[in-house]
């Protein structure tokens, strides 16, 4: 479904990624581990196409696509999304009018039919239940005024309602307290299918107590320098990012 | 401008025929301004209030003065027809009252509503006062024209306690014609005490043209009047409109304004507001839009003249191509006027490189006791907040539109008229250029 081949990328002129690999399957969880200034971030937003971060080096393929050509509407389209670090605030437009015309403006992309605005509510109601979000979140202008947990819970509410097939969490688990990790790490599974795919991005280790990856990679130096099964990520919790440039050879991690 | 006479636009309308009205204090006031206005020509960008809005380009145009043929131009009542305003309706095409396109039949009980020529065939004398007046922006150049000109306009009344409720819709058309135009209005408002009005001015084009239309308008709040006042400005992108309101609240009275500038090639509005009274109210919220070429210039100044007044301004501005827009906001607070509470907020968003935004907030206070808060911000859209919405599936250009609007909303967002108001919303997002 994802595959990265010797992916370079720089930011600001500056090289980030220097030859990353990965391959994600269907229904495959994969955390991506790594000290501060590895690159985590710069791959999810070189996958989700933010401005200003330059390819200079190696691929991308998506469901067979080149996904470094498309736009980030297109991406978002296809089935690629992502949770944002920092969720932005948008003052003046309501949320659920921007959930529905997300989800419509990627339908019409697929050539599917929009949702009118009572199919819409009725799904956004299922979705909440799952979510366990107060509907209150929904009349409120994007993220406007949300705590950090809200506006985490609402990145993994927009998450549900569209469905994605490659879901990019970029450190979801920031500034986050136990309990709304625990909350947006049940979203998470709850959504966890044999379809979708998830990249979850983080510093700690933590999160993937709640969240329990098929693998985990460690990014460092803008590569992936180990690669193995959710033990990795309690090895590093023991030893500390220090033991890997210690102990690790650059492995292009297959998966 | 040191000959006048030489130019275009001087030399087409300094001479044209007065309108005749019988009266001999008018006629000898209209002679007395055209005269006026032809030796002093139009004011160039030398002088403070012009100073970012060059006239030179209409200068060069010369204009036929009047349609003889409105009264019979074909008009579609789509033209002007907006949800959520059906109450009694007064319509102007190319500045000649229309009585087959209004709806001036049973009107409320203590309105007042008919053309300012019918007002003074009536009985000239209570309008003495209001059309005579000599007052330092009378000498501007097209209150002068417009003083000259204007054979017609708008004489609405509301007697003491009355409250009429469905909004009067003021409509002001431009229809194609010949050749270019110039038409003028003059508008008398007033509100008894207590009394209560929605009102809708309404600019609208009835197909492209080039003309100008001059209004020059007062409003006048007795004590405790309310005044909910809707300016919807979408006239032809080629027109040319030249607004003077001024508008005085007694004591308690309060006047709520929502403007939106949408059309027009060159568009000015100087409006100035009094609040005499003590403890009157004025809540403006503004948003003008140029795209293209337009260039649309407000002068907004509002002195605080009572004891315990407010005024409260929420100001947008979107330009987007090679768009112009100039924002003054000014407040006076004049001697004695102690407890003010004043706030002016102007942002604007700059959507392409080659547009341009001149906001210029003043603030003189002579009094104590005084509240006031006032900004303008010019700036872009939100990068990271476009990325948002693009990351979501919402393509670039419906993001931008997205963004613009929501930028606009606070203006609209207290419209009290719920139909209008979702109207005119939606009218933000279409006519957001891409």
């Amino acid at each position: 479904m994802l595959k990265i081949e010797n992916l370079h990328a720089r930011v600001a002129g500056k090289d980030i990624l220097k030859g990353l690999s990965l391959t994600v399957n269907p229904g495959e969880v994969h955390a991506i581990m790594g000290p501060n200034g590895a690159g985590k971030s710069t791959l999810g937003n070189v996958l989700s196409g933010r401005d200003g971060y330059e390819v200079t080096a190696g691929s991308v393929t998506y469901d067979g696509i080149d996904l470094l050509a498309l736009e980030p509407e297109a991406r978002a389209a296809a089935g690629v999304f992502l949770a944002f670090q920092y969720p932005v605030e948008i003052p003046g437009v309501n949320n659920t009018y921007f959930l529905r015309a997300a989800l419509n403006a990627q339908r019409k992309a697929r050539g599917e039919k929009e949702l009118d605005s009572m199919q819409f509510l009725k799904l956004v109601r299922e979705k909440l239940k799952v979510m366990q979000i107060s509907d209150e979140l929904l009349h409120r202008a994007v993220n406007e005024g949300f705590s950090g947990g809200e506006k985490k819970r609402n990145e993994i509410f927009q998450m549900a309602v569209l469905e994605p097939k490659l879901a990019i969490l970029d450190e979801t688990d920031s500034g986050l307290d136990i309990d709304a990790l625990k909350q947006v790490a049940q979203g998470v599974n709850a959504l966890r299918s044999p379809e979708r795919s998830f990249l979850v991005i983080t510093h700690y280790q933590r999160l993937l107590d709640y969240i329990e990856p098929d693998f985990v990679h460690v990014l460092a130096g803008g590569r992936i320098v180990e690669s193995g099964d959710k033990t990795l990520a309690l090895k590093l919790e023991e030893h500390g990012y220090a033991w890997v440039r210690e102990h690790g050879e650059p492995a292009g991690a297959t998966a | 401008m040191s000959q006048p006479a030489s130019v275009p636009f001087v030399a087409s309308l300094g001479d044209a025929a007065l309108p005749a009205s019988g009266i001999a204090w008018l006629d000898a006031l209209r002679r007395e301004h055209l005269a006026a206005f032809a030796v002093a020509g139009l004011p160039d960008t030398r002088m403070e209030a012009w100073k970012y809005t060059a006239l030179r380009a209409l200068g060069q145009r010369r204009y036929a003065n009047g349609d003889a043929q409105a009264a019979t131009r074909a008009i579609d009542m789509a033209a002007f027809a907006l949800p959520g305003v059906d109450g009694p309706r007064l319509v102007f095409v190319n500045g000649v009252f229309r009585a087959d396109l209004s709806a001036l039949d049973a009107l409320p009980a203590g309105l007042t509503l008919q053309p300012l020529v019918q007002a003074l065939r009536q009985d000239a004398e209570p309008l003495r006062f209001a059309l005579s007046r000599h007052e330092p922006e009378r000498g501007d150049a097209f209150v002068r024209l417009n003083a000259a000109l204007a054979a017609d306009g708008v004489v609405l009344k509301v007697a003491p306690g009355a409250k009429i409720a469905a909004p009067v819709h003021l409509v002001f058309l431009g229809a194609p014609a010949d050749g270019e135009l110039a038409w003028h209005l003059r508008h008398v408002i007033e509100l008894g005490e207590g009394a209560e009005l929605a009102l809708v001015e309404h600019h609208a084009a009835a197909g492209e043209q080039q003309h100008l239309g001059t209004l020059v308008g007062d409003i006048t709040l007795r004590d405790g009047a309310v005044l909910r006042h809707v300016l919807f400005q979408q006239a032809a992108t080629g027109s040319s409109l030249i607004r003077h309101s001024r508008l005085q609240l007694g004591a308690r009275a309060q006047a709520m304004l929502h403007v939106l500038e949408l059309g027009g090639a060159l568009v000015r509005h100087d409006l100035r507001v009094e609040l005499v009274g003590d403890g009157a109210r004025l809540d403006t919220r503004g948003v003008f839009m140029p795209h293209g070429r337009q260039h649309i210039d407000t002068q907004l100044a509002i002195r605080h003249q009572g004891l315990n007044t407010t005024s409260d301004s929420v100001w947008r501005g979107v330009a987007d191509q090679r768009g112009r827009g100039v924002f003054r906001g000014a407040i006076l607070v004049a001697p004695g006027a102690d407890g003010s509470d004043a706030s002016l907020s102007n942002k604007n968003l700059l959507l392409s490189g080659q547009a341009e935004i001149d906001t210029k907030p003043e603030l003189e206070i002579y009094a104590d006791e005084v509240k006031a808060a006032h900004g303008a911000t010019v700036g872009q859209l939100d990068e990271r907040a476009l990325f948002y919405l693009r990351s979501r599936g919402i393509p670039l250009v419906e993001a931008r539109a997205l963004l613009t609007g929501a930028f606009c909303r606070a203006v609209l967002d207290d419209l009290p008229n719920a139909a209008l108001r979702e109207h005119l919303t939606g009218l933000l997002a279409v006519e957001l250029p891409a």
